[in-house]
């Protein structure tokens, strides 16, 4: 870190502007941000997050859901839950928003990941981390081995990024795509694809245990797929996980988002399942 | 520890003041820094700026408490109970960001694009920004330690940083130890307090001994004042032997508190699964009413909220103590990890004892000052969590 | 010694327990010093022989703790009422906080209970504390204070010091007089101290203050609160289950005033939220660390409200109505509140 960045504090943000708002589902929306300059407001590593807020509204952090390969903005993927969420999500293009970050440890995309195949599962909005892997992913496709995808919704109109993931990566080579609802109304939603949940899914496609696994999505559907993967014969070494706390700092200070030792904020918010399996069971 | 500390080792410079003459001290002290002293209250004593006016023969209507302790620690100094972060202009879609904090008044560093700083010229009296603690007692200098691994590490908190760095600390060793007093347990001496100028009184004097050269500053900037000399004299050639033998006496009655056995030996890195489901926080916690009392007097407790609140021109950002005994503590839209008394209580004491240490090498966030002792409604302590979990009901 | 003493407690306690009518007792739990007692749950026999304790130092009420005790059980939970507690205790019942079936009340007599501040503020650092008849007897760890030598007013300490029990007891048990007023399920004893001062004597000085004075009493007073909330958790009449202060979504959430006249008005707002159904048991100023005496305010209430509404004490019975809750043709008239409050400051 240079000297100047140094004294900046951490908690000040800066001003971005929103300048895309695409609507995924009823409830989720993806919003593209740039920094008063027009760029993209820092770098940062899949996986990473950033403190994004509306003053007198709220401040909140959200994974980054857009690759660091993307060098012209940042994207976040923001379901309608809260307080600040709700009001993102009546925003028009041009409204300022501030933003700190990038927070946390991030995947490690050029250590552990290299030469591995990936089978990302993720379940509703869990898609907003994984997207950035994925993409970063896709830009250095040579550095990884085979690619799978499973990713689950309610029902079809819920799948987030429905068009990225059937469209563009369902495209590529060496990339499996496998979506699936829990309920579909054939006549309704045009539906042809897999109906069921994630976990069991996941064990139907039987994917072999030499993989390493990603998996992010509500905490009852992370549950099911790791007894699944498990039984499946993956390691839990390789298996990865990312975690949801309530925080204000970002910065491993202001003392609610750890579980045991580690602060998801900073520690986090990626887990290998046998690094959690070291934590006590509060989450 | 914090840079700024280097020690002057062995190299012990001792000064001395005769105690009716704390008061012309202070009047001094208070001309080269803000000057914070205990001072007894309807509540017992508390640190308050010291603006005793010299009356009648120097006689100052502020005096020194003679309590053992104050009832909250002085961590408001560096870390205030709400504090202003920042301010936002909304105009529309626009936002403007101002940061709030006081250091920048008197720093050299501005310019950020994205942060408006304030204009330092007004406030250049190097003295005004000098920050005098005097009279903290060992457990709560200990208890600064533990502030600083937490505010700055990096990312540095440059809030607490800027008031951290500007304050010196003159300790007092202690002369008659609470029975709710266990620093000892912790390691610390509170008859040699550390600090950048650690004091002792005898009865009749208070000797200094400068520890930092920060002190050592303090010190040398009070001995250009007029009429100085008449106020602190050298050390005699006996001194040394009586502020020794004191120092010996205060250790004797240290060991024979009541808590002086209390072991911190059980706790510390590696032993959350010793202790994280042991079946004694049901009763440890049963009658908690899970108010803040003992987060809010604590010397180490330095959890925090961010909130804003809109004064109608702009929206102001603070800052303000919170509490992890609190049930909206770690409450979001998404859930609530920790949804029982139990174990919001469990997350207090786990954090002191066992997760700050394996942080910290080994430092716990406790330092033995007995506050919560004083302070908990129900009389539910960290001596009682220790003793019970450290006397087996962990395993 | 108390008018109950411990023996008594324990003895019942077993025996029910035993007799399988109870598996939960709250009572009084022995700490690490005389004075270092806790609220205490107790589960099994063998802890309420050891550590259940009764002295000048069982300051805390138990009666909110039923709230969540009866919860746990599918007996009965044995709760000790003190006669303050049983106002408490009819508080809630009548707000049907709990159920009365799931409890076995005892009533037990008391002597009043100890200011601890006050007496450490006299006495430095304790050692023990014993009570002999009408005579605190508080043992200092030091031959001297020698706090005090620091500064110039150097007082001396005897390692033992005497004080009259009522320079040492709480504010709210000198003027105690009360009697158990709840439908208990056994009687030990139900007598409570015999007042020494009058109840509204503090209340009246204040009133008597100048507004100014009274202004500056108050803000001095509330300059010290530390938003730590034990008045408000441990308040008999403070029984929401989400107070609108620590809701998120109740859009006055706060943890912090944020300036010096909110801070004020928390405690007038609670004041103002419990009129009515404040027992006057004193637990919020118990419980202030920071020694703010907020029963004052709802004694200043509690007196208003016997002026206008006529007599009435809270928690006297279940079925009770308060009178801010009904109407009756003796009612001051919205138009002679004023003077008939302004009339009554000198009395």
């Amino acid at each position: 870190m240079t000297e100047t960045a140094k004294k900046k504090e951490p908690l000040v943000p800066l001003v971005a502007q929103i300048v895309g708002i695409r609507t995924d589902t009823p409830d989720v929306k993806t919003f593209k941000v740039v920094n008063t300059d027009g760029k993209k407001p820092f770098s940062h590593i899949p996986g990473q997050c950033a403190m994004l807020s509306v003053p007198g509204v709220g401040e909140g952090m959200f994974s980054i859901t857009s690759s660091p390969t993307n060098e012209d903005y940042m994207e976040f993927s923001i379901k309608r839950c809260g307080a600040l969420t709700s009001f993102l999500h009546g925003v028009e293009e041009g409204q300022q928003i501030t933003l700190r970050g990038p927070y946390g440890n991030g995947f490690p995309v050029n250590a552990d990941f290299v030469g591995e195949n990936l089978l990302f599962i993720a379940g509703g909005i869990g898609i907003a981390p994984l997207r950035s892997v994925i993409n970063y992913c896709r830009s250095f496709r040579e550095r990884y081995g085979r690619i799978d995808i499973v990713c689950g919704a309610r029902s079809p109109r819920d799948l987030v990024d429905r068009d990225e993931a059937l469209g563009e990566w369902a495209k590529d080579r060496d990339i499996g795509v496998h979506p699936t609802v829990d309920r579909a109304d054939k006549n309704e939603d045009g539906w042809e694809g897999h109906v069921g949940f994630v976990p069991s899914y996941v064990k139907e496609l039987g994917f072999s245990p030499d993989r390493t696994a990603i998996i992010c999505g509500p905490p009852v559907m992370i549950k099911f797929t790791l007894e699944g993967l498990e039984e499946l014969g993956f390691d839990k070494s390789r298996i990865y996980t990312t975690l949801e706390m309530r925080m204000k700092c970002g910065i491993g200070k202001c003392g609610r988002c750890n579980i045991g030792s580690k602060y998801v904020c900073r520690d986090g918010p990626v887990f290998r399942l046998d690094e959690l399996d070291a934590l006590p069971d509060e989450y | 520890m914090t840079s700024e500390k280097t020690k002057t080792e062995a190299k012990t410079k001792m000064l001395k003041i005769s105690l009716e003459k704390t008061g012309l001290l202070f009047e001094k002290l208070s001309a080269a820094g803000k000057l914070y002293i205990p001072v007894d209250g309807a509540a017992g004593a508390s640190f308050e700026k010291w603006d005793g006016k010299a009356g009648e023969a120097n006689k100052f209507e502020m005096k020194m408490s003679s309590a053992h302790n104050t009832v909250k620690s002085a961590k408001d100094v560096f870390f205030p109970q709400t504090e202003d972060l920042m301010r936002f202009r909304v105009n529309g879609k626009k936002i403007e960001v101002t940061d709030c904090s006081d250091y920048l008044n008197n720093s050299n560093n501005s310019n950020n694009s994205d942060v408006a700083r304030a204009d330092n010229s007004a406030q250049n009296e190097k003295t005004a920004n000098n920050i005098i603690l005097f009279g903290v007692r060992a457990c709560d200098v200990k208890s600064f330690e533990v502030l600083d691994r937490v505010f700055l590490s990096e990312p540095c908190d440059t809030y607490y940083k800027a008031r951290r760095e500007r304050t010196v600390i003159f300790s007092m060793a202690c002369a008659a130890p609470r029975e709710t007093c266990f620093c000892t347990s912790f390691g610390i001496d509170p008859s040699c307090p550390e600090g950048d100028v650690s004091c002792i009184a005898d009865g009749k004097y208070i000797y200094f001994e400068i520890k930092s050269e920060k002190g050592e500053r303090l010190m040398s900037s009070l001995s250009d004042m007029s009429d100085i000399s008449d106020i602190l004299e050298s050390i005699g050639d006996s001194d040394p032997e009586s502020v020794a033998s004191r120092r010996r006496e205060i250790k004797r009655r240290a060991e024979r508190l009541p808590l002086s056995g209390v072991s911190t030996e059980p706790f510390g890195a590696g032993t959350t699964g010793r202790y994280f489901s042991s079946p004694a926080w049901e009763e440890l916690s049963a009658t908690c009413l899970g108010c803040g009392a003992c987060t809010f007097v604590c010397p180490t407790c330095q959890c925090y909220d961010i909130k804003d609140f809109d004064t109608g021109e702009s929206v102001v950002r603070y800052r303000c103590w919170d509490s992890c005994m609190y049930s909206d503590f770690t409450k979001m839209s998404a859930g609530q990890p920790r949804l029982t008394r139990l174990e919001r209580f469990r997350q207090r004491f786990m954090h002191k004892l066992v997760y700050f240490p394996e942080n910290n090498d080994g430092l716990f966030s406790c330092v033995g000052c007995g506050r919560c002792l004083a302070s908990c409604p129900v009389n539910m302590n960290i001596v009682k969590v220790m003793k019970k979990l450290g006397g087996g009901a962990g395993d | 010694m108390q008018r109950t003493d411990r023996d008594a407690l324990v003895r019942r306690a077993v025996s029910l327990m035993n007799d399988g009518v109870c598996d939960r007792v709250l009572a009084w739990r022995r700490g690490e010093f005389s004075s270092d007692v806790s609220p205490g749950v107790f589960t099994d026999t063998e802890s309420v022989e050891k550590e259940l304790v009764r002295n000048f130092f069982c300051g805390a009420n138990l009666s909110k703790y039923l709230i969540s005790e009866t919860e746990k059980t599918e007996k009965k939970v044995l709760i000790f009422l003190r006669p303050c507690d049983s106002y408490s205790f009819n508080r809630l019942l009548s707000e049907h906080k709990f159920n009365r079936e799931k409890v076995y009340a005892v009533a037990v007599g008391c002597d009043g209970t100890a200011d601890i501040g006050k007496l450490k503020r006299k006495c430095g650092a304790l050692s023990d504390i014993k009570r002999r008849g009408d005579k605190i007897i508080a043992e200092s760890l030091y031959e001297t204070n020698e706090e005090n030598e620091e500064n110039e007013e150097n007082e001396a300490n005897g390692a033992e010091r005497v004080f009259d029990l009522e320079d040492v007891l709480s504010e709210r048990c000198l003027s105690c007089n009360l009697k158990n007023r709840a439908d208990c399920d056994e009687i030990i004893s139900d007598g409570g101290r015999d007042a020494v001062s009058e109840r509204f004597f503090e209340v009246r000085r204040i009133e008597n203050m100048s507004s100014e004075e009274r202004y500056e009493f108050w803000r001095g007073e509330f300059s010290r609160c530390i938003r730590c909330n034990a008045c408000r958790d441990v308040c008999p009449a403070c029984t929401c289950e989400k107070c609108v202060f620590s809701n998120p979504s109740s859009g006055v959430e706060n943890k912090a005033a944020a300036n010096s006249f909110e801070e004020s008005m928390f405690h007038i707002i609670r004041a103002f939220h419990v009129a009515g159904r404040c027992t006057d048991c004193g637990e919020c100023s118990r419980v202030c660390p920071q020694s703010i005496p907020l029963h004052l305010l709802n004694r200043k209430l509690i007196k208003d409200i016997n002026i206008l509404y006529g007599e009435y004490k809270s928690g006297e019975s279940v079925s009770q109505i308060s009178p801010l809750n009904s109407w009756t043709e003796n009612d001051a008239d919205p138009s002679e509140v004023a003077e008939l409050l302004e009339r009554s400051r000198s009395k």
